[in-house]
């Protein structure tokens, strides 16, 4: 290995060193004390969603994402228990950090290059566009990617499930989005790993997605799946977005038109982000 | 609590994605060089923004990501590009901290300039392991009493909510402010 290649390795690794002074206590470390059977969380999962629903028959206002979801076992102390305070927004909240292509090397949207050779596992490609909420393009926008390896292990120390790290993958990317909104990616399908939620617990396959809007409050942090997962009904996670549509909305549509012959599979994945932004106003500003 | 149609585009045509937890292992996807400098350390009117995040039984959250977006100190909205890549002297307005195993949030940023008048506050967003989404909420000022008087979100909040939501001015200069997320002192977290 020459200097050069060896500098890059520890370059690519000393994110993760960095981090491990600030990081989480993962899932694996804090296992509660009693763990239920995956058949419990599927029912509690069935009955949540039930519940929910019953609310919003009666009525009810209830939002994409359910902040309290006690299937999901790290969320029970971790959850508002006041409804979020209905506000107008003030001027800092209508407009969001800029980013540019000085922000990010063009590298960074390629996971398979970010080591000295080729990482493990299905070589994909995943790309969309980054809409608001009535489908208009959001140009120049950060995205941020991070994902587990083909084998289900995320390069972060403080991961302990025992399967293999690759030498030749991170699994974090970036980009900003085009003039058209939209984003590309190639990297490696991500595998499903275990946690410790409650027995025998697995999360489906997925890439955390993060993206920015034109107003701050439009951020979103996401997960993207992949079609036809058989995890899907058992994962509490997945199941915080309590109505199938939306849950559908976080699968990764297979596309094979994007797919690059001998070379990768294509998968699109359309980002539509929610909120107020600086042209939201406009018309009330002109008579305030 | 839906929203109204926009007064010239109507309704909105696309559903919304999803937000979903940042989960335990966010924090070699979130990372950048000096994420939590907005502005140099040693820079002139540098503050530090620092407190805790916590979780309902008040145990410190070591696996949060907290992000502040603010205006400089004339209230001027950054639209520089660069929180990426830190140049050291670009005041770009955006900071990104992951909690400390003690669940510490620390910033270094300017105390942000009055927009239009009004109370000057950064506006927050807060993911954590175990939060299913997102959380918006402000943190403002301490000073100067008579815009936090006059503003329209404190004004319709009891005292002890609205104390939820105003930083605390250390002897040296600097802001404290702990975040959380459940229990007596719950933040006021906010939708739109």
């Amino acid at each position: 290995m020459t200097i050069a290649q060896s500098s890059r390795e520890e370059e690519a690794f000393s994110s993760s060193v960095v981090l491990e002074q600030t990081a989480a206590a993962p899932e694996t470390l804090l296992a509660p004390p009693v763990q239920v059977s995956q058949n419990e969380i599927t029912q509690e999962i069935v009955d949540t969603h039930a519940a929910a629903q019953d609310r919003e028959d009666a009525g009810e206002y209830l939002p994409i994402s359910l902040h309290d979801f006690p299937p999901y076992r790290s969320s029970i102390l971790r959850h508002p228990t006041k409804n979020p305070k209905l506000v107008d927004p003030e001027t800092i909240e209508l407009y969001s950090p800029a980013f540019g292509q000085r922000d990010v090397a063009a590298l960074e949207a390629d996971l398979t290059l970010q080591s000295t050779g080729e990482p493990q596992g299905e070589r994909m490609t995943v790309q969309g566009r980054l809409l608001d909420s009535w489908g208009r393009p959001l140009t120049g926008q950060l995205v941020e990617i991070w994902q587990a390896n083909a084998a289900g292990r995320y390069i972060h120390q403080r991961d302990q499930h025992p399967a293999p790290l690759d030498p030749h993958f991170v699994g974090a990317g970036r980009v900003v989005t085009n003039d058209d909104g939209e984003y590309k990616f190639t990297t490696i399908k991500p595998g499903a790993y275990p946690w410790k939620n409650h027995v025998n617990a697995w999360r489906p396959a997925h890439i955390h997605f993060s993206v920015f809007g034109t107003g701050f409050t439009q951020r979103l942090v996401t997960q993207m799946y992949f079609p036809g997962d058989p995890l899907f009904p058992l994962d509490p996670i997945y199941n915080t977005i309590w109505r199938q549509k939306d849950r559908d909305a976080l699968v990764g549509l297979y596309d094979h038109d994007l797919s690059v012959p001998e070379f990768s599979m294509g998968y699109r994945f359309d980002i539509v982000v929610d909120g107020p932004d600086a042209t939201w106003f406009e018309p009330e500003e002109a008579h305030a | 609590m839906t929203r109204k149609p926009h007064p010239s585009r109507g309704a909105s045509t696309l559903e919304a994605t999803g937000g979903q937890t940042v989960g335990p292992f966010f924090a070699f996807g979130l990372d950048y060089d000096k994420k939590h400098q907005v502005v140099h350390p040693h820079s002139p009117g540098s503050v530090i923004l620092g407190g805790t995040v916590y979780d309902g039984e008040g145990a410190p959250i070591p696996d949060a990501v907290v992000e502040i977006w603010g205006a400089d100190e004339n209230g001027e909205i950054s639209r520089a590009r660069g929180a990426f890549r830190r140049d050291d002297h670009t005041f770009t307005g955006f900071g990104r901290a992951a909690t400390t195993d003690e669940g510490r949030y620390e910033f270094f940023t300017r105390n942000p300039g009055a927009i239009d008048g009004k109370a000057p506050f950064f506006s927050v967003i807060v993911f954590a392991r175990g939060l299913p989404d997102k959380l918006i909420t402000r943190i403002y000022l301490p000073e100067p009493q008579d815009l936090l008087a006059a503003d329209a979100l404190l004004s319709s909040l009891e005292p002890d909510e609205r104390a939820t939501l105003i930083a605390t001015r250390t002897p040296d200069g600097n802001l404290h402010h702990d975040i959380r997320l459940q229990g007596e002192k719950e933040t006021v977290f906010l939708a739109f």
